[in-house]
C-alpha cells in the first residue's frame, strides 16, 4: 500500500511555544485513521501542520515522499489534501451552494460534484441558497465536509466533526463515511470521543502533550491502554 | 505590579536591594538616567536662550515645539491608544480659536488663555468622541477628518472671528516685541517639557500599563477588568487637550489665525510623518521625528512640492521597511531605549 | 423642489462612482484607501494629458485608460499595499496617505496648481427635457454609468467565481487559502477592478467640471460618506448612500451656496450617530 503522508520528528510552534515534540506518523492509501487526545494534546495543530496552516520545516511532512512542510495551503490542497476545519468555519457571506462551490476552487478532477453531494446529504439541496451559517450545527458540518470533498482530495482530514453536535446528528454524519471512503480516499478523523473514534476507524493514534503516546489497530487496543495513553498515566508502552 | 516583558539588551542600574533568589524589577537603565541628566542640562541651556540668542531661533523653536506637541499627542492616540486619527487638527484649531476668543473678546491675557483653551478643546472632545467612536480602524481615521472639516467650514462662516479669511490676535498689541517673543518662547519650552514629562509619567503608571494592554489585545484587557471604553475616552480627551495646547500656543506665536491654517490636515500629515519616521508607540519617536522633520524642513523646504513629495515617499518607505521607525531600529540594533516604559525582570 | 431632488440624484451618481472603489477595497480586504480621491484626480489628469496628445473623443480616451488603470491598481496592491495588510490599520493608512501626498504634489509639479478640464464639446452643454424637468445630458450619462457600475459590481460579487472568491477571502482568509485561493492575487484583482471604477470616475469628473491637483481630499470625504451612509458590505447600499449625500448637498446649495458641503457632512454625522451601521448594511455571520 502506498504511503501518502509521512511525518518524521514533526515539531510545530506557536510563536515561542512548542506544541508538537517530534511526531512520527504514516498514512497509507485507503486508510481510515483516528487521532485522539485530550484538549491541547496537539491534534488540531498536527492537522494544521499537514495542511500548511501552521508553518513547519519542509522535510518534516512528506506527501508521496516529497517534502511539503510549510508550503502554502493552496498548494497543498492542489496535491490532494483537504481539511474540514475545527468549528466548521463556513463562509458567512456565501450560501450553502456557494460554500460548496468554493471547495472546488482548486478545480481538481474527480468524482465529487454538487449533484453527488446533494445525493449524500439531501438536506443541503433543500437549503442550497440559504446563508451557510444559518443552518444547524450538524448541517453546517455536512457543508464543511462537502466543501472539502469538492476539491476531490486523496486524503480528507476531519478536525473534531462531532464537536457540539447531538449524538443522532453525529451518527448521521459518520454513517456517510463509507460512501466517502469507498472511493479509495484516505480519511483521518480527529476526535475527543474515544469510543466513537475506535468504532469508526481502522487504526488509532493517541496524542498526549504534543507526542504520540499510543498507536495501534482500533480493535486491538483495550480501554485501559487508551485511557492511560490519553491522560498520560504511567502504564503506557 | 510586575509586568514581565522580554528583556531587550539593556545594561542595568541597581536601584533595589535584592535578597537572594528574588527577582528584581528594573525601571531605569543607565542610558535612561544619562538621558535624564542630558535633558536637564539642555532645558537649562534652552531656558537661557532669550538672553543670548536671536529672535528667529526663538520663533523657530516655538513653531517646532507646536509640531512636536501635536505629534506627541497623535502618537499617544495612535501608538498607545490604538486610534489612528486624521482629524486631530480639529482640536488644534479649536485651541487656537478659543485662545483668540478669550484674548480678543474676553480680555484674558493670551498666555493665560493657552491652558484654558487647551482645556476647552479637551471638553469639546467629549461629545465629539460620541460621534467619532461609532467608527473604528481606517474609517475612524477618515470620520475624524470629516469632523475636522465640519469645524473648519463652520468657523469659516463665523464673521466675528473673520470668517474664511481669519483675523489677528489683537490682545497682545500692548506688549513690546522682545518681551512677547521671550515669553512665548518660555511658554513653549515649558509646554514641551511638560508634554514629555507627563506622557512619560503616564505611560509608566498603572493607567499606562492598562493602555498598553488594551493596545495589544482589547478583548483580553477587558476580561482583566480594565475599563476599555473609559481608557479610550480618556486618551482621546488627553490627546485633544494636548492638540488644543499646541494650537493655542502656535497662534500666540503666529498672531494671525485663519480656518484653513488652523484646521489644515497638514498638521496631522506632518505629525504622522514625524511619528512614523521617529517610531510609533515610543516616547522617543516624536522627539526623533521632530528633529528629523526640522532638519529636512530647514534644508529642503525651498524645494516646495518636491520637498513634500519627498516627505510622502519617505513615510511610505519607512512604513513598508522600517515599521518601528528610527527609534525602533536603534532599539533592535543596539538595544538603546532612552525613555523605557517597560519593566524588565532580572534574576 | 423636484428640480433640486433631480439635480441631487444626478450628483449622487457621480458620488457613487467616487465611492464604489472604496467600498470594494474595504469590503474585500478591510483596506481604507485614503488616497481614493487623489487617484480619481490622477485618473482625471491622465485623461486630460492624453487628450492633449491624441485627438480622440474624451470617451475613447477614458476607455483606453481603463486597462491601464486596472494594471496600475493590480500592481499597486500586489507589490505595495499587500505588505500593509493586517490587524493594525496604521500601515495601510500611512502608506495610502503618503501616496495621496505624493500624487497631489506630483500633479502640481507636472500640471501646476491650476484647475483643468477635459473638453467634451457639445456633451457638456446639452440637456434633455421631460415635462417640467430638465437635466443635462452629461449628468444623465454619469448617473447611467453609476447605475451600470453598481449593477456590474453587484453581479460580479453575487454570480461569478471570482466574486465568490472575493467574499470568501474577506470572510476568512485562512480557510479561503485552504480552498486553493492565493489571497495576494485575489486582493490585487480587487484593487485592479476598484481602479477601473476610479478611472471612470476621474474621466467623468474631468468632463463635468474642472479638476485641480488638490481636489483629492474632498472627493475622498464624499466617497467615504456615501459608503458609510449607505452601509458597508453592499454596492447598492453605497449607491443609495451616494444618492442621499447628493440630494442633501443639493438642498444645502439651494439654501446657500456656501453651506452645501457642510450640510452634507452634518447629515453624514447624524446618520453615524443615529444609525451607525448605515441604511442598508449587510450583516456578516
Amino acid at each position: 500500500m502506498t504511503t501518502l503522508i509521512e511525518t518524521r520528528g514533526l515539531e510545530a510552534f506557536y510563536g515561542d511555544a512548542q506544541a508538537l515534540f517530534g511526531i512520527d506518523f504514516r498514512l497509507s492509501e485507503g486508510e481510515l485513521l483516528a487521532i485522539i487526545g485530550a484538549n491541547g494534546a496537539g491534534k488540531s495543530t498536527f492537522l494544521k501542520s499537514l495542511t500548511g496552516l501552521v508553518k513547519v520545516e519542509p522535510g518534516m511532512v512528506r506527501w508521496r515522499g516529497a517534502a511539503i512542510g510549510g508550503r502554502a495551503p493552496g498548494a497543498i490542497v492542489r496535491l490532494g489534501l483537504a481539511l474540514v476545519p475545527e468549528g466548521r468555519r463556513l463562509f458567512p457571506s456565501l450560501s450553502v451552494e456557494e460554500n460548496l462551490l468554493m471547495g472546488a476552487f482548486a478545480e481538481r478532477p474527480g468524482p465529487w460534484s454538487l449533484e453527488r453531494l446533494y445525493a449524500l446529504f439531501p438536506i443541503l439541496a433543500q437549503k442550497r441558497n440559504l446563508p451557510g451559517t444559518s443552518l444547524s450545527g450538524g448541517q453546517q458540518q455536512m457543508v464543511a465536509i462537502g466543501r472539502a470533498l469538492m476539491s476531490n482530495p486523496k486524503v480528507l482530514l476531519c478536525d473534531e466533526l462531532s464537536l457540539g453536535l447531538a449524538p443522532i446528528v453525529i451518527k448521521e454524519i459518520y454513517d456517510a463515511m463509507p460512501a466517502i471512503v469507498g472511493e479509495g480516499m484516505s480519511v483521518v478523523i480527529v476526535e475527543q470521543d474515544i469510543g466513537l473514534a475506535q468504532r469508526v476507524s481502522q487504526r488509532v493514534v493517541c496524542l498526549q502533550e504534543g507526542r504520540v503516546s499510543l498507536e495501534g489497530r482500533s480493535g486491538e487496543l483495550t480501554r485501559e491502554q487508551i485511557a492511560a495513553a490519553y491522560f498520560g498515566l504511567e502504564e503506557t508502552h | 505590579m510586575n509586568a514581565i516583558s522580554p528583556s531587550t539588551t539593556m545594561p542595568s542600574a541597581v536601584p533595589h536591594v535584592p535578597s537572594a533568589g528574588e527577582p528584581i524589577v528594573l525601571r531605569g537603565t543607565l542610558l535612561s538616567q544619562v538621558t535624564l541628566g542630558v535633558a536637564v542640562v539642555l532645558v537649562g541651556v534652552a531656558a537661557s536662550l532669550p538672553f543670548w540668542g536671536e529672535s528667529s531661533w526663538m520663533r523657530e523653536f516655538v513653531e517646532i515645539a507646536c509640531y512636536f506637541i501635536f505629534a506627541s499627542m497623535w502618537n499617544l492616540l495612535a501608538g498607545y491608544g490604538g486610534m489612528v486619527s486624521i482629524g486631530q487638527q480639529a482640536f488644534f484649531g479649536i485651541g487656537g480659536y478659543a485662545m483668540l476668543a478669550l484674548g480678543n473678546f474676553g480680555g484674558i491675557n493670551p498666555f493665560v488663555a493657552i491652558p484654558i483653551a487647551a482645556l476647552g478643546a479637551g471638553l469639546i472632545a467629549v461629545p465629539v468622541s460620541q460621534v467619532a467612536f461609532r467608527l473604528s480602524g481606517g474609517y475612524f481615521a477618515i470620520g475624524s477628518w470629516v469632523i475636522a472639516e465640519v469645524f473648519r467650514l463652520g468657523i469659516a462662516n463665523v464673521s466675528a472671528v473673520g470668517g474664511g479669511s481669519g483675523t489677528s490676535l489683537t490682545a497682545l498689541r500692548g506688549i513690546d516685541k522682545a518681551t512677547r517673543e521671550s515669553t512665548t518662547y518660555w511658554v513653549a519650552l515649558a509646554c514641551v517639557v511638560a508634554c514629555v514629562a507627563l506622557v512619560y509619567l503616564f505611560l509608566r503608571s498603572k493607567q499606562g500599563l492598562a493602555l498598553l494592554a488594551i493596545r495589544d489585545n482589547e478583548v483580553a484587557a477587558e476580561s482583566q477588568g480594565i475599563a476599555v471604553k473609559k481608557m479610550k475616552l480618556a486618551v482621546y480627551v488627553v490627546a485633544a487637550t494636548g492638540a488644543g495646547l499646541a494650537g493655542a500656543l502656535y497662534f500666540v506665536g503666529n498672531l494671525r489665525i485663519s480656518p484653513d491654517a488652523a484646521f489644515s490636515v497638514n498638521w496631522t500629515a506632518f505629525a504622522i510623518f514625524m511619528v512614523v519616521v521617529g517610531g510609533i508607540g515610543r516616547i522617543e519617536g516624536p522627539i526623533i521625528g521632530a528633529l528629523v522633520f526640522w532638519a529636512l524642513n530647514k534644508f529642503f523646504s525651498d524645494y516646495g512640492t518636491w520637498y513634500l513629495l519627498g516627505l510622502g515617499l519617505l513615510a511610505i518607505v519607512v512604513t513598508l521597511f522600517f515599521r518601528q521607525g528610527l527609534a525602533g531600529f536603534v532599539q533592535q540594533r543596539w538595544g538603546w531605549v532612552a525613555f523605557p516604559t517597560q519593566r524588565t525582570l532580572k534574576g | 423642489m423636484i428640480d433640486t431632488l433631480l439635480q441631487g440624484l444626478l450628483l449622487g451618481g457621480l458620488y457613487c462612482l467616487f465611492a464604489l472603489g472604496q467600498s470594494l477595497m474595504f469590503g474585500v480586504m478591510r483596506l481604507t484607501n485614503t488616497a481614493q480621491g487623489d487617484f480619481i484626480v490622477l485618473g482625471a489628469f491622465a485623461a486630460i494629458a492624453s487628450a492633449g496628445l491624441v485627438a480622440w473623443h474624451p470617451a475613447l480616451t477614458g476607455l483606453a485608460l481603463l486597462p491601464i488603470a486596472f494594471a496600475f491598481g493590480y500592481a499597486l496592491q500586489r507589490y505595495v499595499l499587500n505588505g500593509t495588510l493586517g490587524r493594525d490599520p496604521l500601515p495601510s493608512l500611512v502608506v495610502t496617505f503618503g501616496l495621496a501626498i505624493v500624487i497631489q504634489n506630483g500633479l502640481q509639479q507636472l500640471f501646476s496648481a491650476d484647475p483643468r478640464s477635459l473638453a467634451t464639446g457639445a456633451l457638456a452643454t446639452e440637456s434633455l427635457s421631460v415635462g417640467p424637468l430638465t437635466a443635462g445630458v452629461l449628468p444623465l450619462v454619469i448617473f447611467g454609468a453609476a447605475v451600470a457600475c453598481t449593477f456590474a459590481l453587484q453581479w460580479l460579487f453575487g454570480h461569478t467565481r471570482i466574486g465568490r472568491a472575493f467574499r470568501a477571502v474577506s470572510d476568512d482568509r485562512e480557510i479561503a487559502e485552504l480552498m486553493g485561493l492565493d489571497a495576494r492575487k485575489v486582493y490585487a484583482l480587487a484593487t485592479g477592478i476598484a481602479f477601473v471604477t476610479i478611472a471612470i470616475a476621474g474621466v467623468l469628473q474631468a468632463m463635468r467640471t474642472t479638476v485641480a491637483p488638490s481636489d483629492g481630499p474632498l472627493l475622498l470625504l464624499f466617497a467615504f460618506e456615501a459608503v458609510i451612509i449607505g452601509g458597508m458590505g453592499s454596492f447598492w447600499g453605497t449607491f443609495c448612500g451616494a444618492m442621499l449625500l447628493g440630494v442633501t448637498q443639493q438642498i444645502g446649495f439651494r439654501i446657500d451656496p456656501g453651506w452645501g458641503i457642510w450640510i452634507g457632512h452634518i447629515v453624514f454625522l447624524i446618520v453615524l450617530v443615529v444609525r451607525p451601521q448605515g441604511l442598508f448594511p449587510k450583516t456578516r455571520g
